[in-house]
């Protein structure tokens, strides 16, 4: 197929096609993944998250130009959601990742959450497999940590940044909010502002205070994204992290949970897919109008919609 | 004004009549062009904190609620300005001369976007852009030829230019000192108010701290060298173009005003010592009366805080003065003829609000840049308003009206909600860096458009008496492409003839100033004096400051 | 999956004007579309490699300085180069009636003025997109 062979022979209008194709679910995008499938697996791939607005996508750029200054090539997805009411959405996040718009070897793509329906798991996860098919060193994956998307990115990636700003409120919240489990790398970014010593004291007291057993202990790290301020150190945290991956067989570890993730989150898929076609959208419906009715329980109504109407 | 026996009086009264009318509530929804809602009726009842000497008090005295001055427009006439400004300097230098004879009474200047964006014309950015909103000007050459047989000590020039406002000044006074003219007698205003910029208008360069650090340097040479010149013309116009509501545009304008204030204090400035030649800039857009109530509360706010929260004494740190233009965003392309009418009501509202100087559009505005004949009818409008109305032979002929007053004290109020909001999200920077005002402004104007579309809202022309086949029947003013070859040709030559040595030991002696903490302004005059061009200038900033960056919100 | 349409909202240029830019883009996301905004000042290579890189299905510029004869066309003959076919490109601002036709020819497919309601180009960007897809 034409398009196989443009992706392979780096043209990035076929990369851009291909993650169309993969994104709306295409047979051909899935035959696509499966023809590259073989060349994945080499990209370092990072994934950022962190409240709206905490300046992800600033940092993200000055990831891009750390990489590039160190002769890496670079892509980026950058999730933002999708509106429940209009099922339209806002991508600005390129905005802030301009500073290498010319550069040939950095490629950024912004993806709309899309439907409840849909599952970005599978989506964004198929994007990142592409670009490091196609060839990319560092694969980096932005969304926003209020919904569930930012625990979808986590199985798919080798490191998770999680982003917050002094304004996130205290260090309780953020554990509240489940960020800490995930955080392989803290960042407390707009540290020009008032409280970012205080937000990172919090969050280290809070992370020495885990039980856990661990060898790996997340470093809290200060950021001006704007500036740049702090950005050496992000990266020699994520060269770490990196390092601490690559020993006693952490990384093929990594590997099996990730291809284990993806192959339940395709299951997943698959049978969400399948079971809300037939029908049951309409039948759901109705037997909401049951429950309201106080006719049935909603347990009820679940296992209604698994016998045939 | 009226005690509480009578209120109570008037209020049953009205009561009573209501109830034996119609209703009428279908027709609306009645609300302003701001979505405030608007009284069928007013009565004593809707005025009755208003306490006369407290609040209204006499023109040219505190709370300046009747008028900026005593006498008004007895004393003086508002000032007739029409902004202008397209093509090369010898373009606009010709239409300057034009309106001139035509009787009006300023200049005012546009420039074009490379020079309001701080590109010299032959640089790529420029590309399609050199001479087409406004007039190129690249070096002290160019800006010698803007005023060409124009005696600087003899007119007052506005020059709409904000991030590279300083060195445009700088050229201003270097022009004054080849006519001879030194600077204490220049006299004029540059818009210089960058914190709408990166509201509104959107045309920034550096961030936010060193931007503030140039006009406290501009406020500090002014004081002590160009003490006729405004320094600062706090602009509401653009946040209303942008789609706020009057509302909006009262209060983050007077918040803008009050950060330079605080700038200024915190630069060690002497508040009645720069706080005199800082004027007001708004827009006059349609709704008639929330436009006059606009203006009087801005008068009363600017007082109020002036005296109690920055402690200014001299009458004139407390008096706000104003320039107003009319909407541009309220003239439509169809049928361009009826934003002579649009333009004469908005020109009508600013006069009875008390500016002491006015642009009115062209009605071709919404099309190209405007025609002579355009904008002769645009100056004629306000010359009959002054000639032929009678409404300026009146201060504030409106005070005491039931709706003016009570509209003049709810937005005062609203605007105090929103001080008190800017207030808790750290002050106007700290608000802009978090979007406040730019999602309030893009939200206004999205609500504004889905009005039209909805027809909630009727624009005549529009989306009602609508014209189908309608044939537009109006000379467009049109810009030579040659004006851009032209103009990179001159300043090719330019670089060639000038002493580049002595243009290179300014910018560097610039490039120290900037990096340090000495005042900018000689340095900028320096550089102008030796033709360093407007670019080369910004360069350096943008080298030493670093540069502002879209922050997207919507 | 229902497929979403796609839509680069760019400002090239030096102008800052983006309430007609923020407008449109609100308007075309509220009609379910993905809006992929990016920002003011940018150059037409920029928005060109933007649209490459997101794959976008429309392209809109907004220019109101004046430059859009010299911008639009050059972003279209940029599009060209790069080898992208099919993609839908609009055009915003003060423009002149006499210039809707030259921009035409150059590939601009629409030129909207001020004063046309949203909807306008929503439905233009709909019809535009379901006639492709019967092709
Ligand atoms: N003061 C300060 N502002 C910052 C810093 N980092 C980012 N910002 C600003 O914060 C705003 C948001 O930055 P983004 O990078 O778009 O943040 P984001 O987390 O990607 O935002 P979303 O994708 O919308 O959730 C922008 O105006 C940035 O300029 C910082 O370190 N200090
Ligand atoms: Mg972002």
């Amino acid at each position: 197929m034409d398009l196989i062979k443009r992706f392979r022979k780096g043209d990035r209008l076929a990369l851009a096609r291909a993650i169309t194709l993969v994104e709306n679910g295409m047979q051909e995008g899935r035959d696509l993944l499966d023809a590259v499938h073989p060349q994945t697996g080499k990209a370092r791939r990072i994934g950022i998250t962190g409240p709206p607005g905490a300046g992800k996508s600033t940092l993200v750029d000055g990831l891009i130009q750390s990489y590039r200054k160190a002769g890496q090539s670079v892509g980026v997805v950058a999730v933002d959601p999708t509106s429940p009411f209009t099922g339209g959405a806002l991508l600005g996040d390129r905005i802030r990742m301009q500073s290498r718009w010319a550069d040939r070897r950095v490629f950024v793509r912004s993806m709309a959450t899309r439907g409840s329906w849909g599952g970005l798991a599978a989506a964004a996860a198929d994007v990142i497999e592409l670009l490091d098919a196609f060839g990319k060193d560092v694969v980096i994956a932005e969304t926003v940590g209020v919904g569930q998307s930012e625990f979808d990115v986590v199985d798919a990636v080798h490191t998770t940044i999680v982003v917050i700003v002094p304004e996130s409120g205290d260090s309780i919240q953020v554990m509240k909010a489940g960020l800490m489990e995930i955080a392989d790398i803290f960042v407390v970014n707009k540290a020009d502002r008032e409280g970012a010593g205080d937000m990172e004291t919090g969050l280290g007291a809070m992370l020495d205070m885990r039980d856990r057993e661990e060898d790996w202990r997340p470093p809290v790290l200060q950021t001006v994204a704007t500036s740049g301020e702090g950005m050496p150190t992000l990266i020699d945290a994520l060269a770490q992290h990196r390092e601490y991956l690559a020993k006693e067989s952490r990384i093929e570890e990594w590997e099996r949970k990730a291809v284990r993730a993806r192959i339940v989150s395709l299951v997943h898929e698959e049978l969400r897919a399948g079971f809300w076609k037939q029908g049951r959208q309409a039948r759901l419906e109705q037997l909401v109008g049951e429950v309201l009715a106080r006719e049935r329980t909603p347990g009820d109504a679940a296992q209604a919609l698994f016998s045939p109407a | 004004m009226f005690d509480s026996e009578e209120i109570k009086r008037i209020s049953g009264q009205k009561k009573r009549w209501q109830k034996d009318l119609p209703d009428c509530s279908a027709a609306g929804p009645f609300e302003t062009v701001s979505g405030a809602p608007v009284e069928f009726l007013c009565t004593p009842e809707d005025v009755r904190e208003l306490d006369y000497t407290r609040d209204l008090g006499f023109p040219g005295m505190y709370p300046y609620t009747r008028g900026a001055y005593g006498t008004m427009y007895r004393g003086r006439q508002w000032t007739m300005r029409q902004f202008s400004g397209f093509g090369s300097a010898a373009d606009t230098n010709r239409r300057f001369h034009f309106l001139l004879e035509k009787g009006q009474t300023g200049l005012s200047t546009a420039f074009d976007m490379p020079t309001i964006m701080g590109f010299d014309s032959d640089h790529a950015r420029s590309l399609g852009e050199v001479g087409k909103c406004g007039v190129a000007i690249d070096s002290l050459e160019d800006m010698e030829t803007l005023f060409r047989g124009i005696p600087l000590d003899r007119v007052s020039t506005s020059m709409t230019i904000n991030a590279p406002a300083a060195i445009l000044l700088a050229l201003y006074i270097a022009v004054g000192e080849k006519q001879g003219v030194p600077s204490a007698r220049l006299q004029g205003t540059i818009q210089n108010d960058i914190l709408k910029e990166y509201m509104a208008q959107k045309s920034w360069i550096f961030p936010p701290g060193p931007s503030m650090r140039i006009i406290t340097d501009i406020l500090a040479f002014c004081t002590e060298h160009v003490p006729k010149w405004n320094t600062i013309s706090i602009s509401g116009y653009h946040i209303r173009e942008a789609g706020s509501t009057a509302l909006q545009e009262l209060a983050f304008t007077l918040a803008d005003g009050f950060a330079y204030v605080e700038a200024g204090i915190a630069a060690g400035l002497d508040v009645d010592d720069f706080a005199p030649r800082l004027s007001h800039f708004f827009n006059a857009h349609l709704d008639f009366f929330e436009e006059i109530a606009k203006y009087r509360a801005a008068r009363r706010i600017w007082a109020r805080h002036m005296k109690e929260k920055y402690g200014a004494k001299k009458p004139e740190s407390l008096r706000l003065r104003f320039h107003t233009q009319t909407a541009g965003c309220s003239l439509t392309a169809q049928q361009p003829e009826n934003n002579i009418v649009r333009t004469a009501f908005e020109a009508l509202s600013a006069v009875l609000g008390g500016t002491q100087s006015l642009h009115t559009n062209s009605m071709d505005e919404t099309l190209a840049l405007p025609s002579e004949k355009a904008v002769t009818i645009a100056l004629r409008t306000q010359q009959i308003i002054a000639s032929e109305t009678g409404v300026a032979n009146t201060v504030d002929p409106l005070a005491g009206s039931y709706l003016l007053e009570s509209l003049t004290s709810r937005l005062e109020q609203g605007a105090e909600e929103y001080f008190r909001k800017i207030e808790s999200l750290g002050g106007v920077i700290a608000a802009l860096e978090k979007g406040f005002f730019q999602t309030e402004i893009s939200r206004a104007a999205y609500r504004y458009q889905l009005a039209i579309e909805k027809k909630a809202r009727i624009v005549v022309g529009v989306n009602e008496y609508v014209q189908p086949d309608e044939n537009l029947d109006i000379d467009l003013l049109e810009i030579d492409r040659c004006v851009e070859e032209d103009q990179v040709k001159r300043l090719k030559v330019l670089r060639e003839r000038r002493d580049n040595g002595a243009v290179g030991q300014s910018l560097e002696a610039l490039r120290s100033a900037a990096g340090g903490s000495d005042n900018m302004m000689p340095r900028f005059l320096d550089c102008a004096r030796c033709y360093a061009t407007e670019g080369e200038i910004i360069d350096v900033l943008r080298e030493e400051f670093g540069e502002y960056k879209d922050p997207k919100f919507f | 999956m229902d497929r979403k349409i796609r839509v680069l909202v760019a400002k090239p240029g030096l102008d800052g004007h983006d309430r007609g830019a923020k407008v449109v883009a609100s308007a075309l996301r509220d009609a379910g579309m993905e809006v992929i905004y990016t920002g003011l000042h940018q150059t037409p290579e920029g928005i060109v490699e933007a649209a490459v890189q997101e794959d976008v299905d429309v392209v809109g510029l907004s220019v109101l300085s004046g430059a859009h004869m010299t911008l639009f066309p050059r972003i279209v003959e940029l599009l060209r180069e790069a080898g992208v076919e099919g993609m839908l490109i609009i055009g915003g601002g003060i423009i002149p009636a006499d210039d809707h036709e030259f921009l035409r020819e150059k590939g601009v497919e629409k030129v909207f003025t001020p004063g046309a309601p949203t909807s306008e180009i929503v439905d233009y960007i709909r019809s535009w997109f379901e006639k492709r897809k019967t092709v």
